[in-house]
């Protein structure tokens, strides 16, 4: 096939979809005996995740940069799709502007590959695959280049949720059903990775690598501040993950600035990451059963509530915030020592104070929520009986972060050196 | 021919940025949409007749016929005012799509390089840009769509460049202008209409942090 080629980066992102996705249907199914919907949205809202882990599978193994493109574009149909509530008018809102925004970004991801095509033209070549342009980057006019590598970072910019696109993605996390989010706060990122490391590997070996380099660490520092700005003054939980998300996406791409050790540890991070931030969007679903809101100020007493989940709920809260035993911490350990070994202190010095920031914000809020109790003034809560068992599901998936971070098996750490060549 | 097209396609630009009412727009969009056909008719020499079609199809069918009225359509069935209610005056409007037409002049100093003209690349470009100017400027969520299709045209000038060369290229241009547009005319036709009486972005301000 011309057009689709495993190789070891859509051999991960495949293997995190699958692993990704087999709690997210299981809570699909919790969600919607719940809520005793009609039958037609379940058929719909199945039907737009089948179409959905469809087009992130396509667009992982394309190896030809318009299908990917093609298959970018498809995930905003059914994200769109999963967005939706019939009657909601804020899920409405939330639909609109991510179709919209999302509409826009993939143009501009296609104005980039017009401006890559000129720049092959002049290398006498019509071949847009990622091994040609890879082949042909260093004789590419710089020019076009760095207009194309420009407006495709910025279009994937939308599924990665880094800055400036990354709004849409903000109110479709909140407005979607957790199991949704919790597919589009996983796969649905690594996908925007998938391109923009594709593209980043072809920029890189040409003359543009050290322009591409300083525009990757501007957005990210960028994006970390945007993200720490918003979360220190969040109530809503489900916007509170979905900042977190953007955060660590601005790490993973910081990884890829800083040489073969970087590349490594910013896959490692996502892999882990995918699997916490589903996990975590995967436990709000219980949450919100249990107090029926996402504003953490309407929270409380969770511990008592649900003792297991809120042991599941610490787990996760130390999982995402990177601290110990998260193996998060293992790979921006790495990543932050490529920085430093390749002199850029300043940039570890501003990202950790930065990071300080933001953990105290998410732990601010999510220790209230499970050991203080609610607030008086509140309502009474209708009791809700959470089997334990429907915790567990989240439990495997932060164990698996963690002895991905502190016991990665010869293989994988393998596989993902590999990808790493791609780049350097 | 094709600087005189081109040059009237940057003068349409104008056109929207002074033009105060919703149907002069859509009568505007629907000029660029004939001037994208002539533009494809002198500039894809090489061309078999089935990709010839196919771009008759996107722009005289889908650009000049189908979204016009549809957008007519929307305008008479929501009852939108007929002012177009730019957040800016027609002057600083004006000057501002000025300075988008000249600074893409100044990019372009370089271009002019044998794979796509000069004069190519300012009108792709200052369309582009115009339209994102466009997006910000305006009010009412059906300009937002119309902002959101003068972006495409922009980018189908752009694939005319590669056109002879990797005309796959132009046919998912199209593809991407037909699945977007729909998808967006539709459902701000189909849901948002029915949901919010009045298509104001003031209606979508409710999402915040």
């Amino acid at each position: 096939m011309q057009y689709f080629n495993i190789d070891s980066l859509s051999m991960i992102m495949t293997a995190v979809l699958a692993i990704v996705l087999l709690p997210v249907i299981i809570h699909s199914f919790i969600y919607f005996n719940d809520n005793s919907a009609p039958a037609k949205s379940r058929l719909i809202y199945f039907g737009a995740m089948l179409l959905l882990t469809a087009a992130l599978f396509f667009g992982y193994i394309s190896s030809h940069i318009a299908m990917t493109w093609v298959f970018t574009e498809v995930t905003t149909l059914a994200a769109g799709i999963l967005i939706y509530r019939h009657g909601d008018s804020l899920a409405l809102e939330a639909v609109w502007k991510y179709v919209f925004v999302c509409a826009i970004s993939v143009t501009f991801i296609f104005i980039g590959i017009l401006f890559w095509s000129l720049a092959m033209m002049h290398c006498g070549c019509t071949d847009l695959s990622y091994a040609s342009l890879a082949q042909h980057s260093a004789e590419m006019d710089p020019r076009w280049t760095r207009l194309g590598f420009l407006f495709i970072f910025a279009g994937y910019t939308a599924k990665m949720g880094l800055f400036p696109m990354f709004t849409a993605g903000i109110d479709a996390k909140d407005n979607a059903p957790s199991p949704a989010a919790a597919i589009l706060s996983s796969a649905l990122i690594n996908l925007g990775f998938v391109g923009i490391f594709r593209a980043w590997s072809v920029v890189s070996m040409g003359g543009c690598a050290t322009w591409g380099r300083a525009l990757l660490i501007t957005t990210a520092l960028l994006t970390i501040f945007i993200a720490t700005t918003y979360m220190v003054r969040i109530d809503n939980m489900k916007r509170l993950l979905a900042y977190s998300s953007i955060e660590h996406a601005a790490i993973v791409v910081l990884g890829l600035c800083f040489g073969p050790v970087g590349v490594t540890f910013a896959i490692l991070h996502l892999i882990m990451h995918s699997f916490v931030k589903c996990g975590l969007f995967l436990h709000f679903g219980q949450m919100a059963r249990i107090y029926k809101s996402k504003m953490m100020s309407h929270m409380g007493d969770y511990f008592n509530l649900n003792p297991f989940g809120a042991i599941v709920l610490l787990l996760g809260l130390f999982s995402v915030t990177a601290v110990p035993p998260s193996g998060m911490f293992i790979s921006e350990l790495g990543i932050f020592g490529a920085m430093v070994s390749s002199g850029n202190v300043w940039a570890v010095v501003v990202t950790a104070l930065l990071l300080t920031v933001l953990i105290w914000a998410v732990v601010k809020g999510l220790i209230k929520v499970v050991f203080l109790p609610r607030k008086d003034s509140l309502p009474a809560l209708e009791p809700v009986r959470i089997h334990w068992a429907e915790s567990l599901t989240q439990l495997l998936l932060f164990v698996l972060a963690i002895l991905i971070g502190y016991g990665c098996p010869a293989w994988l750490s393998d596989i993902v050196s590999q990808t790493a060549s791609m780049i350097y | 021919m094709k600087e005189i097209l081109l040059i009237l396609f940057i003068i349409t630009l104008f056109a929207l940025a002074v033009a105060n009412r919703m149907r002069n727009y859509v009568k505007i969009l629907l000029v660029q949409g004939l001037l994208l056909f002539a533009m494809s008719l002198v500039q894809l020499s090489d061309i078999t007749v089935a990709n010839l079609v196919w771009i008759a199809v996107e722009t005289l069918l889908f650009k000049s016929v189908a979204v016009p009225t549809l957008l007519f359509h929307l305008i008479n069935k929501n009852r939108i005012t007929r002012e177009a209610e730019p957040y800016l005056p027609h002057f600083a409007s004006l000057a501002i799509t000025v300075c988008i037409v000249a600074g893409t002049f100044l990019l372009a100093g370089a271009a002019d390089d044998g794979v796509i003209s000069r004069m190519t690349f300012v009108a792709a470009l200052s369309t582009i840009f115009f339209g994102l100017y466009f997006i910000c400027s305006r009010r009412k969520l059906l300009s937002h769509l119309m902002g959101y299709i003068i972006i495409e045209n922009g980018v189908f000038i752009l694939t005319l460049a590669v056109g002879n060369t990797m005309p796959f290229l132009v046919n998912l241009g199209v593809l991407l202008d037909i699945f977007a547009s729909v998808l967006l005319l539709g459902f701000l036709a189909g849901r948002i209409g029915d949901v919010f009486k009045n298509t104001d972005i003031e209606n979508l301000t409710s999402l915040k942090d």
